[in-house]
């Protein structure tokens, strides 16, 4: 077959992470075969799922932070009693310790400092502390100014090592097109770490559990791992939520929190305008009172798993979307949910959504109703609506004029360096400070899919910082023309080639490789 | 340079600012004054990003109705955190004593019962509504104070506004150009480096030549001393994020017109009274407006500040001491130009009968012709550019008159 280094270029930036440096085939395999190429990750069996020594499961991690949180109030109140100043065990970073911070959602301008500066000072005191990783800005502050390193807490050290897992698979796998759909569905159906401890304790977790073993399955499944999550129960407070007429409502005289109900419908499934009024809000919180997981003294249950909590849910039968739901119970919100999952307004607003990611902002018509029709007709087939994508045409032939996000720009660097990650540090700082902070947008709509959110000026900016440092650190041993045979090849533009061969230093050269339109648009 | 002292960086990427040609669009501002009487009008625009619970806020105490609805979350002029009685029926949130100093002084005032024309409890239609300035979510890539400058007298056009963070809002998105600034703490990239990247953005990738020129602007103009961030709360962000940009308006070439979001709002849970979550936020909004007063300096006695947010919070408290989304809310304007000393209301009442759908604080009063009447007094723009291109369609909402002094 004849090479396309063209097709090349989409198979490896629109649909995967990018061209590996350190193992240029990708890019020879992508054309001569791009399809196929990006098909192959879809046939491999188990190939989305995460495993990693040392990541638990959501009850462990929940044990593990319900103990944590005891070994503090118990450090706190010895304090207290011997007449000193509380200090936590380990010492934790200010915003899992304030009660404000663990409540707010990110400030979304202020993601950035907040996150640097606030609980990701977890980060900082390794990242400067010469550790080799590609992504680590050259520190220009001088030693003195750190503070000392302190030692991480079982909520820090969880979210890296989940943050680690995620970012080594991204480096080293083959294309990237399944990992761009778990961050996909991640996305989607985000949480957010900094809704507090637990969420910070599980967001790793939950898009193991909930998410990849459903991208290439059904989307029905994936959605009811997802509302049944205790993560996703605790981020949009369903575990609060009572029914008013149920026995812990009685007793508690406390009610109903319409937040995840509300979501479900407008986020997760049917969008925006897709046919359903307040009242449908209102009483499929109603079905789904009593959706929670066990808390630290596990009277429900082992203590962190999902639990139905019969006491709290809404007795009776419930109208929704023009059918009335028996009172089964648990099933009776299995079955609301399996309905939605079937709504036309979920294929249509999946599809929108699906195509704009991957193709462009102003996605073509012609293919969203295409794979509406396919996950219409497999009843929510998510690898049949992958691959009607890679078999479109007009997923091949639309200009390359999408942003990378943040992440997809952090990870596509990485790899062209061939460079694993060791430490996550390096990439969550650059994260916060791109204002795409893992596993923590600013609302439940997760981090925005268009090009006016991450071409802004600022943004543009930063990256460039960015890819300065980099250039900066490694660029001394690279041969940035190369490098850009593994990006590009000859699908590389002449001016991105002359800019390069110019550099006034390797160093720059890198720096300008890494922030050409052909690794920033995809 | 193996110098990487930042103090030198700085001033390099400053030379180079006032230097290049293409970085002329800010840096060459012309001064922006009012014909008539010689002012320089500012006008900064907070969006709160949630829906700000405008009874727990502005709390109408006088009501009968609010205490019972507002139930366990509700102020009240008495008690240990005591609200702020504004007048005889309207009273502050306790966390707001800066908002209360500049409405003595007369420099504040609160719109109540005040709404957009968006009907539903979508945050995310709520707030392109709110900052398309459209009648209805109709995803469109322009905001309306975009639109306002461009409807700006010729001659007198700002040619640049401020977005603030590291996206734009899209209330400053759109044809007119804008700057961005985010305070941020990085080693920056050689100025040599970023010139031959805007040059080959410019063969390759006009957009991004743009969004980087831009980008590379304003980042030092904005930077002090203490611009470097601080761990800190959320408090001591948003004033960090405040002072930055009345730093970079209070210059005599600097942009007039700000847009920032500050997130957090939507309080479902846990909402708090005159302390906890909602109050905390409330602090750091309020020390945010003190940074933009001190920080403008003598051009507070020409700005405006006006604070909205997508819609209000149900008038009734939920299951979880929170409240859940709703309509009718407040909107703030604080500023040496506001006439102040005032809420403004045609207080619809909380008895059900009066509630929207039965569970919102009625809207009583349209946004639109608050943020009119603040860009009518403080700009000039017309009655027709308003209704048509800055707010289209909105003609039955007439700019509020009176507003600034």
């Amino acid at each position: 077959m004849a090479r396309d280094s063209q097709a090349a270029l989409v198979a490896l930036n629109r649909f995967g992470f990018g061209a590996r440096g350190g193992a240029s085939g990708d890019l020879i395999n992508a054309a001569t075969d791009p399809r196929g190429f990006v098909k192959a990750e879809l046939n491999r069996p188990n190939g989305v799922l995460l495993e990693a020594p040392g990541l638990q499961s959501t009850p462990q991690l929940g044990q593990a932070a319900f103990a944590y949180q005891d070994q503090v109030k118990q450090a706190r109140e010895a304090a207290a009693k011997a007449g000193t100043p509380a200090e936590a065990p380990s010492p934790q970073a200010p915003a899992d310790q304030k009660p404000d911070n663990k409540l707010r959602r990110n400030l979304s301008l202020n993601t950035v400092m907040t996150e640097i500066a606030g609980q990701m000072a977890e980060a900082k005191p390794a990242d400067n502390a010469a550790k080799p990783d590609a992504m680590q800005p050259n520190a220009a502050v001088p030693p003195a100014a750190k503070p000392a390193p302190q030692p991480l807490n079982v909520i820090q050290k969880t979210f890296r090592a989940e943050a680690l897992a995620r970012l080594q698979r991204a480096t080293l796998v083959e294309c990237g097109f399944t990992e761009r759909l778990v961050v996909f569905w991640s996305n989607h159906f985000c949480i957010s770490a900094n809704k507090g401890e637990l969420a910070r304790m599980w967001a790793g977790a939950f898009e193991r559990e909930a998410i990849r073993p459903h991208v290439l399955g059904r989307f029905a499944d994936m959605l009811k791992a997802v509302e049944q999550h205790p993560a996703m129960l605790f981020f949009l407070d369903n575990q609060q939520s009572l029914g008013p007429d149920s026995r812990a409502g009685q007793n508690r005289k406390r009610g109903l929190n319409e937040n995840l109900a509300r979501e479900i419908m407008e986020l997760h499934t049917l969008g925006v305008g897709g046919g359903y009024t307040q009242e449908d809000v209102t009483s499929l919180a109603r079905i789904i009172t009593g959706w929670s997981f066990a808390g630290r003294q596990g009277q429900l249950g082992t203590p962190g798993s999902f639990v139905f909590n019969t006491n709290a849910h809404q007795p009776g039968p419930q109208a929704l979307l023009g059918k009335t739901y028996e009172a089964t119970g648990l099933a009776q919100g299995e079955a609301a949910l399996a309905d939605i999952a079937r709504h036309p307004s979920t294929a249509n607003f999946i599809a929108t959504k699906f195509v704009r990611h991957f193709v462009a902002d102003d996605p073509p018509p012609s293919l969203v109703a295409r794979l509406r029709d396919v996950f219409v007709k497999t009843d929510g087939d998510l690898k049949a609506l992958a691959t009607a994508l890679v078999d479109s045409d007009e997923a091949w032939k639309a200009p390359l004029t999408k942003m990378r996000s943040p992440y997809d720009f952090l990870v596509a660097s990485g790899r062209l360096l061939a460079r694993v990650p060791e430490d996550p540090g390096a990439y969550l700082n650059n994260l916060n400070l791109l204002g795409q902070p893992l596993w923590t947008p600013a609302g439940p709509n997760g981090f925005p899919d268009t090009n006016a959110a991450w071409a802004a000026p600022e943004g543009i900016k930063l990256r460039l910082d960015i890819a300065a440092q980099m250039g900066a650190r490694l660029g001394n041993n690279i041969d940035p023309l190369d490098l850009l045979e593994f990006a590009a090849a000859d699908a590389a533009s002449t001016e991105t080639r002359r800019t390069i061969e110019r550099a006034e230093s390797r160093q720059q050269a890198l720096a300008l490789l890494l922030m050409a339109p052909e690794m920033q648009r995809r | 340079m193996m110098d990487c002292c930042e103090n030198r960086l700085l001033t390099s990427r400053r030379g180079l600012l006032l230097g290049g040609a293409s970085f002329a669009a800010w840096a060459y501002l012309p001064k922006f004054a009012r014909a008539a009487d010689g002012r320089d009008p500012r006008l900064i625009v907070v969006i709160l990003r949630g829906a700000l619970d405008g009874l727990s806020t502005v709390a109408p105490v006088g009501d009968p109705d609010y205490a019972g609805l507002h139930g366990s979350i509700a102020l009240a002029a008495d008690g240990a955190h005591p609200a702020i009685m504004l007048d005889s029926f309207f009273a502050l949130h306790p966390a707001m004593p800066e908002f209360a100093r500049m409405y003595r002084n007369m420099h504040a005032a609160v719109i109540h019962a005040v709404a957009t024309p968006y009907r539903d409890r979508s945050h995310f239609d709520g707030q392109d509504v709110l900052e398309s300035g459209y009648a209805g979510p109709g995803r469109v890539q322009s905001g309306w104070l975009n639109r306002a400058l461009e409807a700006l007298p010729r001659g007198e056009r700002v040619s640049s506004a401020l977005a603030v963070g590291p996206t734009t809002p899209l209330v400053l998105r759109g044809a007119a150009p804008t700057v961005g600034w985010a305070p941020v703490a990085l080693p920056q990239a050689d100025d040599d480096t970023a010139m031959r990247l805007v040059d080959l953005y410019r063969h390759r990738d006009p957009a991004l030549a743009s969004a980087l020129s831009q980008g590379l602007q304003l980042e030092k103009a904005a930077s002090g001393d203490d611009m470097k961030p601080k761990p800190g709360n959320a408090v001591a962000q948003m004033r960090q994020v405040a002072r930055g940009a009345a730093k970079l308006m209070a210059a005599d070439d600097g942009p007039r017109i700000a847009a920032l979001a500050f997130d957090g709002w939507d309080t479902h849970a846990n909402e708090g009274g005159p302390v906890g979550r909602l109050a905390f936020l409330l602090g750091g909004l309020d020390g945010a407006l003190a940074e933009f007063e001190s920080g403008l300096g003598e051009r507070w006695r020409d700005t405006v500040v006006v604070v909205a947010t997508e819609f209000g919070r149900t008038a009734r408290i939920n299951g979880t001491d929170g409240t859940d989304h709703g309509t009718g809310t407040i909107a703030l304007l604080a500023g040496g130009a506001v006439k102040g000393g005032r809420v403004i209301s045609d207080w619809p009442g909380l008895k059900l009968a009066n509630l929207y759908e039965g569970r919102d604080l009625k809207p009583t009063t349209d946004l639109r012709s608050v943020i009119k009447g603040v860009l009518q007094a403080q700009f000039g723009l017309s009655d027709r550019a308003l209704a048509e291109t800055v707010f289209p369609d909105s003609a039955a909402a007439r700019p509020m008159k009176g507003l600034v002094t």
